[in-house]
């Protein structure tokens, strides 16, 4: 590198632009927490969403599924699930319900957890909550 | 060995390494599952197994900056580290709640994890990368502190370089930033949003630092050349890393319910976060240019040119690729994320720990500075096996990615995930084969380290400094 570009410059150049670029997202943050419950759907967080986003993480749902496409790739995207068994919690509740203890020979399948019939109308109920946040459009489409 | 404490880093190094052969071995296991859908299953469903990979892969990569830091730190400071005793303690403490922790994902299942652990009190369970019960991070950031205030001593009272301050900044950055762990809130949006500063702001913020140390530190020794000249590299590669990297987490807040100005934000940052790697790339390649010497040790050498090739592709390039939000719109949660996540990850971290365990476990094992030409040879198979075998595993994710992609999301008729995944099986089978040739990489790179014969040196005619 240039000898007229000194050492303590580059120091400079780190200290300086690191701490502006941190307060810029300290300040941008902040600003994102203040306006979302425009669009985070907070409005709809019941205590049986809240039980219900602990049913799915007590569970590890996230282990083989996206949500908002988080998680992993390995099972269907549940953001917009609710929307997909055409905005019917029974049918999500019956999918759960029904999966094989041994699983389907050959194929991928979702353990069977046994739910409580509170557990499962509690995660029923924070999937239809996911999928009211106001996610710029996303997915692209009903499959996810 | 300059300094007798720096043994401490050896139990590390291999703790990391046995760590890895678990890592990978669950890795094939998913690989498989991906195609053999019901290959192991109730008994390890697919979840647990990735959970077991990916909490691995962390665990084992700490063990190597830690080890690494360990090493490096008495001799920037010249000085004994400040306490052998509580780096053997914290090592054994860590060893054992990973252990304990593994072995609870696969013992029973993760609800009664999550119960027997009190994750009531303070849920912060089945979160992805944070699926760790609430009292293993607690020790966690225990063995963190411990670790950190025994450099910190130590560089407090030897020789401050900016090669061990930079380390020192990464290090409590990264505890710092895994304390939003705690956080959960009930609010899916917040919980996203707040995730991303443990995930982001490691991988693509503080770990940067300790990459970019580790990288400055091998190359001084390996080439000599002058510390002056390295450590303003140092300081210009990581200023680029968080200018870029740390409004870059905007990249990750497109889709996930926050303002739609973070599209802009995070697309304009991110895409320049391919730059801060493309530098490490020209560093290692113009430090070995310019060297000053010959290094006996070559394999330490391919290593630290390897982490500066493979971190620009992995994280810069196949980064890029799918970092722009219109085109994250469709790529966003596909095999594209997967194809990035696996070379990233290799390129950047994996071969930074690799570098510095060929550069010191020679000398921990008391040679001067090399292992025999016939141990290199083979450490040398095992770095070309496995850094092409990743690049394989990259392509086939990003094939099955592409046509997903367009199956799923693109195409006028969007057919759904499973249907679609069932048109993926050959680039998942080829897959599954290329992790096995890095498994056979894995297993050639550790029968190195037991390839005797005598030290490699340098000739005569090789063995000058030049000015």
């Amino acid at each position: 590198m240039n000898q007229t570009f000194t050492k303590s410059m580059a120091r400079n150049i780190f200290f300086g632009g690191s701490l502006f670029f941190l307060l810029i997202l300290i300040g941008l943050t902040t600003h994102t927490v203040t306006v979302l419950p425009d669009r985070d759907n907070r409005q709809n967080i019941t205590p049986e969403v809240a039980l219900g986003k602990k049913v799915w993480e007590d569970n590890n749902c996230i282990g083989c599924h996206t949500l908002l496409g988080e998680g992993a790739y390995f099972a269907p995207e549940l953001g917009n699930v609710y929307e997909r068994f055409g905005r019917s919690k029974e049918a999500i509740k019956g999918f759960i319900k029904s999966r094989p203890v041994d699983g389907i020979p050959g194929r991928r399948s979702m353990p069977q957890f046994n739910l409580s019939e509170e557990e499962l109308d509690a995660i029923a109920e924070f999937l239809k909550y996911s999928s009211e946040i106001d996610t710029n459009n996303w997915p692209p489409n009903i499959q996810g | 060995m300059k300094y007798s404490s720096q043994s401490v880093a050896k139990p590390y190094f291999i703790a990391a390494i046995g760590l890895f052969v678990g890592q990978i071995l669950f890795g094939i296991i998913m690989g498989l599952q991906y195609v053999v859908g019901d290959f192991l299953f109730p008994e390890v469903p697919f979840n647990v197994a990735r959970m077991v990979h990916t909490n691995l892969l962390i665990v084992w990569l700490l063990f190597g900056f830690m080890g690494a830091a360990y090493f490096m730190v008495p001799e920037e400071s010249e000085t004994e580290l400040y306490s052998p005793k509580l780096a053997i303690i914290l090592f054994w403490v860590f060893l054992v709640a990973g252990a304990l922790t593994i072995v609870g994902y696969l013992a029973v299942p993760y609800a009664t994890l999550a119960r027997i652990t009190g994750n009531d009190l303070l849920p912060t369970m089945g979160r992805e990368f944070l699926e760790q019960p609430t009292i293993t991070k607690i020790g966690i950031v225990i063995v963190v502190l411990g670790f950190i205030f025994n450099i910190g001593m130590t560089i407090l009272r030897g020789r401050k370089t900016v090669i061990s301050m930079v380390l020192l900044m990464g290090l409590v950055g990264l505890a710092v930033f895994f304390l939003f762990s705690f956080y959960n809130p009930t609010n899916l949006v917040l919980d996203k949003m707040f995730w991303w500063w443990v995930v982001h702001l490691w991988v693509e913020g503080v770990w940067e630092l300790i990459l970019g140390s580790i990288l400055a530190f091998t190359l001084i020794k390996i080439t000599g050349v002058d510390r002056e000249v390295i450590e303003k590299w140092l300081y210009v590669i990581i200023a680029m890393a968080l200018i870029t990297g740390l409004l870059g987490t905007g990249h990750h807040y497109f889709f996930i319910g926050t303002p739609d100005y973070w599209l802009w934000i995070g697309s304009v940052f991110s895409a320049m976060e391919p730059i801060p790697f493309f530098m490490m790339t020209l560093f290692a390649f113009n430090m070995v240019n310019k060297r000053r010497r010959q290094h006996p040790n070559r394999a330490a050498t391919l290593w630290v040119l390897g982490t500066g090739v493979m971190a620009f592709l992995g994280a810069g390039v196949w980064g890029f690729l799918h970092t722009l939000a219109p085109v994250n719109y469709y790529t966003h949660g596909s095999q594209i994320t997967a194809a990035h996540g696996h070379m990233a990850f290799y390129g950047a971290y994996v071969m930074i720990v690799l570098t510095m365990i060929s550069y010191a476990m020679p000398i921990l094992n008391g040679r001067d500075a090399a292992n025999s030409n016939k141990s290199q040879v083979v450490e040398m198979w095992g770095f070309w096996l496995m850094t092409i075998s990743m690049v394989f595993i990259t392509l086939f994710l990003t094939g099955a990615g592409i046509l997903q992609v367009y199956l799923q999301r693109y195409s006028e008729t969007p057919q759904a995930f499973m249907v679609v995944q069932d048109q993926l099986t050959m680039f998942y089978w080829m897959r599954e084969a290329a992790g096995l040739v890095f498994l056979a990489g894995l297993f050639t790179y550790i029968a190195s380290f037991f390839v005797k014969g005598e030290e490699a040196r340098l000739t005569p005619a090789e063995n000058v400094v030049s000015s």
